[in-house]
């Protein structure tokens, strides 16, 4: 009789999903793969794609930091060609990077605007356009009006949509599918080995719907996330002898 | 269908004109002179003034010595040319061919318009009639060759209709000044007695040249049609355009918006049917009040799809301001270029560069925010980091691949800032470094890089790039520019911070 129940219940969170824009269809198994443990998080076990991601930083490093997840996540979508649009102030950013997490920098079109208003303009815009794979935008704050009209976008065209939001002002609820938080690990090369090692990042997942937020030790090597074990405290005398 | 061409002579252009502006001159025998090698030369004489044996070129002194009290005005050059481009515009009404004939006529290329007024005669006396309402003394001619219509106006009657290919009867009574020649061979002409056209038209062309020059016997064929002569409209002809005249006035935007779809359509469909694109276009609004405005979109890549265009246009419906109303809306296609036809994914792969939706997000994007925003980027071939990309149009194609030989950084700062370091080692990474008032002690570091200035373009000192990790592990890129040395001449940077 449990069991009834719980089949029951499984077929109807099966039949929300979709109402809720998560799209079972549009699943990237190499994505999937690449991503790691991560994907447990998300409901039915895959990354959802299709949807509003939003990233948090609140430094210059961690901006870069994210960017690099994202730019993770984003090698496997361009996987099978394809463009994406940057929407944001680009000041910051240096094409040749990319080459190096498996994006060819000539497929990314850089919007360069200031303007918040004139970001989601854009955004939306782009959105709705499905000729692109994926859509990033870089802003300071987002009402949930306008979260709401970009993940109204997405769930029509099936682009995947990334915010990274820089230095938000409050943490305001937003209708994005995710919330992310990707700060800076240290990096932890073989005993005596001189360098640095891979980046490795402490992703958090604030908030999924339909899911289980979580936090995870990743390392970011050869396009794909492997999960680490927390590094142990840098002994003291280590400190001093560098340099 | 042969072309038709109407000139128009205007006997007295500028002395008309004088008297238009000054009634009270009607009656008066009047010149305009100008002053020419110490003397006043007379360069247009009225009716009145000719009347009594004064011409144009004589000397003012002597005119007035026949006419006592001969009124002169100043006269200015150029000022014929000015009039007649005024009077072109002016005749835009009847053909939107109108080509100035200086000094003292217009040329029109009226091929397709007469029966708009019922007919060649109708038209020509239409024409003659407004102009004579003006205050122009003209006469005017219609014929199939540009040659032969200039000399029926000047050599025939007031209003000159010759049937299509029959120029050469038309002409033949002539005398040889009507064919436009120079001086020089008039005056040849006349000396051997060939007075009338019809009087060496058909001797034997290589006579005619050895005599007389090429230019007779070119002048000859222009007349008559056995070689090709066009005009140069004053306003040029947009090979793609639509009009919409309102008969009621409009003044909301629903009704530009109407006006636009309408006009859209019909272009595009010209357009798709020719297998063009379009690539600028221009919307003219004509307000009642005699201004007009104008909105303009370009797109990426050639485009007959007048849902996009729309969109475009839509965008712009704010600037244009109707003010009393907006009676005449012409669309213009500036810019045209071949269609290619582009094949469709039908299954998974998204589009590249080249697929038609994107094109179409960027214009909406560089019609409401500006093309300047929107940037690609291709490798370039150079070391140093700033100059190792360039900007590129969209459909540029890498000729160089990206060099992922040594990391880059995410983000860089746009300028490298300077940072205070604890370095003691010479040619080894800093301890510590101090940026935006927080003290990084550096756990991890790989390198020296050394980049060299490229001396072919700036001069300068070569940096020393640094991968380093701090205590929280965040990686930044240092570099220290210049070598180590006693004085401390060098200088450390914070350039980028990576992933």
């Amino acid at each position: 009789m449990t069991a009834t129940k719980a089949d029951i219940i499984a077929r109807l969170q099966k039949d929300i999903f979709p109402l809720q824009g998560f799209k079972t269809a549009l699943n990237n198994i190499a994505l999937d793969k690449a991503i790691g443990p991560i994907k447990n998080a998300f409901p039915g076990n895959h990354f959802p794609v299709g949807v509003m991601h939003e990233f948090i930083s609140d430094s210059k490093e961690t901006a870069a930091v994210t960017t690099g997840f994202v730019a993770g996540v984003l090698a496997q979508l361009m996987q099978q060609g394809g463009v994406m649009i940057w929407i944001g102030a680009c000041k910051n950013i240096f094409p040749p990077a990319y080459q190096s997490f498996g994006i060819a920098p000539d497929k990314i079109i850089f919007v360069d605007l200031q303007k918040e208003k004139q970001i989601c303009w854009a955004m939306e815009e782009a959105l709705k356009c499905e000729g692109l794979v994926a859509v990033i935008g870089e802003m300071q704050e987002l009402s949930f009006n306008a979260s709401r009209r970009l993940q109204l976008a997405v769930e029509q065209s099936k682009v995947t949509g990334f915010i990274i939001r820089n230095n938000p002002r409050s943490l305001n609820t937003t209708a994005c599918v995710t919330r992310w938080q990707i700060t800076s690990l240290r990096s932890q090369l073989p005993e005596g080995m001189p360098g640095v090692g891979f980046p490795r990042w402490k992703v958090t997942l604030l908030k999924v719907r339909n899911g289980k937020p979580g936090s995870w030790d990743m390392e970011f090597a050869a396009g794909r996330f492997r999960q680490v074990n927390a590094i142990p405290a840098i002994p003291l005398q280590v400190q001093q002898k560098t340099g | 269908m042969s072309k038709r061409f109407v000139s128009i002579w205007f006997r007295q252009l500028k002395t008309d004109w004088l008297v238009r502006r000054q009634p009270s001159l009607k009656e008066a025998p009047f010149v305009l002179v100008l002053p020419d090698h110490g003397r006043m030369v007379i360069t247009a004489a009225n009716e009145a003034a000719k009347r009594q044996g004064v011409y144009n070129g004589m000397v003012l002194a002597d005119a007035r010595a026949i006419i006592t009290g001969l009124q002169y005005f100043d006269d200015e050059p150029g000022r014929a040319e000015l009039l007649l481009t005024g009077l072109a515009e002016w005749c835009i009404r009847y053909t939107p061919a109108a080509a100035t004939d200086v000094p003292d006529g217009l040329l029109l290329e009226v091929t397709g318009c007469a029966h708009l007024w019922g007919g060649e005669e109708r038209y020509l006396t239409d024409i003659a009639k407004r102009l004579h309402h003006i205050g122009y003394d003209i006469s005017i001619a219609i014929a199939d060759t540009v040659g032969a219509a200039w000399a029926l106006a000047r050599f025939g009657k007031k209003i000159n209709i010759v049937e299509p290919s029959r120029q050469s009867d038309a002409l033949l009574s002539l005398s040889p000044t009507a064919l436009r020649l120079e001086a020089t061979v008039i005056e040849r002409l006349e000396k051997l007695g060939l007075r009338q056209i019809h009087q060496f038209i058909a001797m034997p062309r290589t006579a005619l040249r050895r005599r007389f020059g090429l230019e007779l016997l070119n002048q000859l064929d222009k007349a008559l049609g056995l070689q090709e002569e066009t005009i140069q409209p004053i306003h040029p002809i947009v090979p793609y355009q639509e009009r919409l005249p309102c008969l009621e006035p409009i003044v909301t935007a629903t009704g530009i918006e109407i006006a636009m779809q309408h006009l859209l359509d019909k272009l595009c469909n010209r357009l798709q049917h020719e297998q063009k694109g379009l690539r600028l276009a221009v919307l003219k609004c004509y307000r009642v009040d005699g201004k007009m405005i104008s909105v303009d979109i370009g797109t990426l890549r050639p485009s007959c799809n007048s849902k996009h265009l729309f969109k475009l246009f839509e965008e712009k419906i704010a600037t244009i301001e109707p003010a009393l109303a907006i009676e005449l809306f012409i669309l213009e296609a500036t810019a045209t270029e071949e269609l290619s036809p582009v094949q469709k994914n039908l299954f998974g792969h998204k589009g590249a560069l080249d697929d038609i939706e994107l094109a179409e997000l960027l214009d909406r994007i560089a019609g409401k925010i500006g093309a300047q925003h929107i940037h690609r980027f291709t490798p370039d071939e150079h070391y140093w980091p700033e100059r190792s990309y360039k900007k590129a149009a969209l459909n540029e194609t890498i000729a160089t691949g990206w060099k992922i030989s040594n990391p880059r950084p995410l983000h860089v700062l746009p300028r490298p800032q300077l940072i205070d370091v604890t370095a003691p080692v010479p040619d080894y990474p800093p301890m510590n470094f101090r940026y935006m008032g927080n003290l990084h002690t550096i756990i991890k570091a790989d390198g020296p890089e050394r980049i060299e200035q490229e001396w072919w373009l700036q001069q300068g000192r070569h940096r020393d790039y640094y991968i380093v990790e701090d205590e929280g592990g965040k990686r930044y890129w240092l570099f220290r520019s210049g070598h180590y040395d006693v004085e401390k001449t060098y200088k450390w940077f914070l350039h980028g911070f990576f992933a």
